[in-house]
């Protein structure tokens, strides 16, 4: 589902991301990417979602290589690939239910279709009786469920999370990444960035640490 | 994990339907964004009103002006002195002739007769003319030209070949004035028009800068749209909207502010006019003009928003 082919990032600024890095992900399969601030996480999570480009190597999704996607497929790219962020990146000024229908809206769906899966999802991550609030009004942990609530609304087939508890106290924590082993189990590829190595020890899933733009250490690499 | 060297295309909502709702929708909510921010809004629309109502009145004006000169009674009537041996018969087959020019418009024969009466009438040379024994004055045609040649340059050539008739001796056609009024009303014409291009000019960097200023509120959203895979179109499409309503608000303002002006000048200009013996009177406004003015606001408005999305929507992206 996902392949990084030597893949390096240098910043701008000469900061390197990624150093040669080469990793396959399968269809369905949840990843912990690991590692200290500066290690590569955001980086990589942001090369599979477009939000930076490659300085050298290839990187796949879905079997499109993305090196090659032109600038007005972006967006369509980032259809099939949910964000979800530290900051959870809601918008203040529009409610819970116009936060997660933005996907649904952007793609241009119907209104009863838009409101049936909208509900859906806010049922699933607990919010149901919140559509109508402002997202200022809910605890970080809410907000929280709203952002990963807006990435599920479109049923992206890869989801990416960067620090998704990095804010929470660790009871909420495993609440949330309980939910997303709940979304892996129905197919949902994940890429999930944290440095909180307690928390996810315990879930059996793969785990690969970054160290300085590479991998130091990989549970499930493909040989 | 097949890896395919040519990517399978997305796919793409191509629903006519669905792509006029979600324009009807956007146009709506960008009209709903202006009127909760009324004051504001008022106020760039009153000055894109201004900009575009100064050289729309004048212009209307001008229009007047030059249709004043066009209509003005004598003005560019042409005065054809007989030759001395055409009697009243042979004038009259005379001006039937003129009058069957097409470029010819009103033609009033003034026989000798008529001449001297009138003279008599309004000179104090009455009695002296009853001491001639004959009558000294040629008949005169009056002739006007046709509304569609009665520019300067056409009168004046219509005057040329009226010189060549036989039984004309003498052409009288007093240009000067016509041509300074002409003169006139074009260098005000070129003014407006040199007005009217700076205002427009104005009202482009407005509201491309009230655009520019709205982009920069709403920079946070537009990098979360474009995270959940916004395309550039369904960015653009709520600012190119705002820039739209901008014009087409500012265009309503014009057109009130034009016809208040106008009516307020009514009154004095009629009574110039009635100085004149005229019964000319302002037109408030011409369909032409009214057309520009609703079509061009929102023209505008929508360049103006274009230029200012451009150059600052692609510099915003998701970190």
């Amino acid at each position: 589902m996902i392949r990084f082919d030597n893949v390096a990032k240098r910043y701008p600024a000469g900061r390197e991301g990624l150093a040669r890095v080469s990793l396959q992900v399968k269809p369905g399969e949840l990843v912990f990417v690991t590692g200290h601030s500066g290690a590569g996480k955001s980086t990589l999570l942001k090369l599979i979602g477009l939000l930076e480009r490659t300085t050298r190597g290839q990187v796949w999704v879905n079997k499109r290589n993305l090196n090659r996607l032109k600038a007005r497929d972006v967006p369509y790219h980032r259809r099939e690939v949910g964000m979800i962020f530290q900051d959870h990146r809601l918008l203040a000024d529009r409610t819970v239910f116009d936060n997660v229908a933005l996907p649904l809206v952007v793609a241009g769906m119907g209104y009863q279709e838009i409101q049936r899966r909208v509900h859906a999802a806010l049922d699933k991550v607990g919010l149901l009786d919140k559509e109508r609030s402002q997202p200022v009004t809910l605890s970080g942990g809410e907000q929280q469920r709203v952002g990963i609530a807006r990435t599920l609304v479109s049923k992206p087939p890869v989801l990416l999370a960067d620090e998704p508890t990095g804010n929470l106290d660790p009871k909420l924590s495993r609440e949330i990444m309980e939910l997303f082993l709940q979304f892996n189990q129905v197919g949902v590829t994940m890429l999930i960035a944290t440095h909180d190595i307690d928390l996810i020890q315990g879930f059996g899933k793969r785990i690969v640490q970054l160290h300085k733009g590479r991998i130091l250490y990989d549970s499930g690499a493909v040989t | 994990m097949k890896h395919n060297t040519t990517p399978t295309s997305f796919r793409r909502n191509r629903n006519p339907l669905t792509w006029l709702a979600r324009h009807v929708q956007n146009a709506l909510a960008s009209l709903g964004r202006l009127a909760r921010q009324p004051l504001p809004t008022l106020m760039t629309t009153a000055v894109i009103g201004i900009a575009i109502a100064l050289p729309s009145g004048l212009y209307l004006l001008v229009d007047d002006v030059r249709e004043l000169t066009g209509n003005w009674d004598g003005g560019s009537s042409i005065s054809l002195f007989l030759t001395d041996g055409i009697d009243d018969r042979k004038a009259a087959v005379v001006r039937d002739t003129l009058a069957r020019r097409s470029d010819v418009g009103d033609t009033r024969l003034i026989t000798r007769a008529q001449a001297l009466e009138e003279f008599r009438q309004r000179s104090d040379f009455g009695e002296a003319l009853d001491l001639l024994d004959r009558n000294p004055l040629p008949a005169v045609i009056l002739i006007r030209p046709a509304p569609f040649a009665s520019s300067a340059a056409d009168t004046e050539r219509l005057a040329k070949e009226l010189e060549q008739y036989r039984e004309i001796a003498l052409v009288r056609v007093d240009l000067q004035w016509i041509r300074r009024l002409e003169a006139i009303t074009h260098t005000l014409e070129r003014s407006i028009l040199v007005l009217a291009g700076l205002l427009s000019t104005a009202v482009l960097l407005i509201i491309g800068n009230t655009v520019r200023l709205e982009i920069q509120n709403r920079h946070h959203e537009i990098e979360v749209i474009r995270l959940v895979g916004g395309t550039d179109a369904f960015i653009r499409r709520p600012f190119l909207y705002e820039g739209l309503w901008y014009g087409l608000l500012g265009a309503l303002i014009a057109l009130l502010l034009v016809t208040l002006g106008l009516g307020l000048m009514q009154g004095p200009v009629q009574h110039l006019a009635g100085l004149y013996a005229s019964e000319f009177r302002l037109k408030l406004i011409t369909p032409g003009t009214l057309l520009s003015i609703l079509l061009g606001g929102p023209l505008l408005g929508l360049a103006g928003a274009w230029l200012a999305v451009g150059r600052h929507l692609a510099r915003i992206q998701p970190e």
